[in-house]
């Protein structure tokens, strides 16, 4: 039961990263872009680290998981926001 | 997972590498070639893992992929807009290139499948494995490099000095970026110390699991490029005097080792049995800072701000004295 789960979570996170590939390849400017992105990158992953930690079934494991959930999240949200300022402010100018 | 879609992976894995190198290498433009770089060196990681090998993993995302990266990266913001392939990848030279670079990976594929081919002979693995006990460490990587073939460990670390004098040759170093905003600045606060700790975990790791000083180093180094692309003061090299020696402090260390196992009656880098673990411990962290020094001196980029300032009042100073 707890393996179906993890595994239906695992689906759920590729499904997110997939939307985020489109959308990063079919979506016409930067900020839609990085919308798309980033998307995948917290909730697809955040699914992800959680499906395996499910199946996988020990504490320790799941709190590294959740240590590279934050980690990643972290860096893809400062560098989008960075992304985004750097556009914005060539844009006005 | 079941074994026909691990083989689905594999071969997925193969064509991409293929395909991002390939990318990497044909594109013409620069920035973009350095990006596919970067992320062929990511799928490199993931390829040594899946072949069983976390160690070369390690090293190959935290240098192969994030600190090369970074240099590239950083070397392409002091070249203005070039197109790549101006002079070396068109013309016979380019023609020349191609047939050299096919014919080696002819004699590689060559070898491997005699390799391959030969499987009476004793492998090394195996005879690593049965001597492991006395080495002082169980990960059987840090016992090659730091036990059986400590000697290429103490040459390798020559090279990087030799680099560091061809970076300090190349020139001052980079202007430093402009202080970050707040956002960026409260990633780098929370990164650093948490970089220097797992650079400290992977040193100490490094005896019984995968890690060592090359990975840890690059952990540093990775931290000090944080605080560089953050604007940080601090984020410089220490006093001139202090990074000279920090600098060559892995080697120090080793011929160190080196010389006290030659006093003591055994042959050059021969550790006692009783001390090996030790020992290795000490030349891994000296190993570990200079590494971590070097690659934070190549990412800087030449000599920093008072580097030479130092050495030419030193040297006036003296010939005043001489007067």
């Amino acid at each position: 039961m707890i393996d179906i789960l993890g595994f239906a979570l695992i689906m759920v996170g590729i499904g997110f990263f997939a939307a985020g590939s489109i959308g990063l390849l079919r979506l016409p400017d930067l900020y839609s872009r990085l919308h798309a992105l980033t998307k995948a990158d917290n909730l697809g992953l955040g699914m992800l680290c959680a499906g395996l930690a499910l199946i996988d079934g020990s504490a320790a494991n799941a709190a590294k998981l959740f240590l590279v959930w934050l980690l990643v999240m972290a860096a893809s949200a400062t560098a989008a926001h960075m992304m985004a300022q750097h556009t914005l402010r060539q844009d006005i100018e | 997972m079941h074994a026909p879609l691990l083989q689905l992976l594999d071969v997925l894995l193969a064509v991409l590498a293929l395909a991002l190198g390939w990318a990497a290498v044909s594109s013409r433009d620069l920035k973009r070639s350095v990006v596919f770089f970067i992320a062929f060196g990511l799928l490199l990681a993931i390829v040594w893992a899946r072949l069983g090998a976390p160690d070369l993993a390690l090293a190959e995302a935290a240098i192969g992929a994030g600190l090369s990266g970074a240099l590239l990266l950083s070397a392409l913001r002091d070249e203005p807009e070039t197109e790549a392939g101006s002079d070396l990848m068109q013309g016979p030279l380019a023609t020349l290139i191609s047939v050299l670079c096919l014919a080696l990976t002819a004699v590689f594929a060559w070898v491997l499948w005699q390799t391959l081919g030969s499987a009476d002979s004793a492998r090394m693995a195996d005879r690593i494995l049965e001597e492991l006990p006395g080495t002082g460490v169980s990960n059987p990587v840090t016992a090659v490099l730091l036990n059986f073939r400590a000697y290429d460990t103490l040459l390798e670390l020559a090279v990087l000095l030799a680099a560091v004098l061809g970076i300090t040759a190349l020139g001052p170093a980079r202007p430093s970026f402009r202080a970050a905003g707040a956002l960026f600045d409260g990633l780098v606060r929370w990164l650093v110390p948490l970089l220097i700790l797992t650079a400290g975990y992977l040193l100490w790791a490094g005896a019984h699991a995968p890690g060592g000083a090359f990975q840890a180093g690059a952990m540093l180094a990775a931290a000090a490029v944080m605080l560089r692309l953050g604007g940080r003061a601090g984020g410089g090299p220490p006093q001139p005097r202090v990074m000279r020696s920090v600098l060559a402090s892995g080697i120090a260390a080793f011929l160190l080792v080196g010389i006290i196992t030659m006093v003591s009656g055994k042959a050059f880098l021969e550790y006692p049995q009783a001390w090996s673990g030790t020992l290795i411990l000490f030349i891994e962290t000296a190993a570990m800072i200079a590494i971590a020094a070097t690659l934070a001196l190549a990412y800087i980029g030449g000599r920093p701000a008072d580097w030479e300032s130092e050495v030419v009042t030193s040297a006036v100073t003296k010939t005043r004295e001489r007067r």
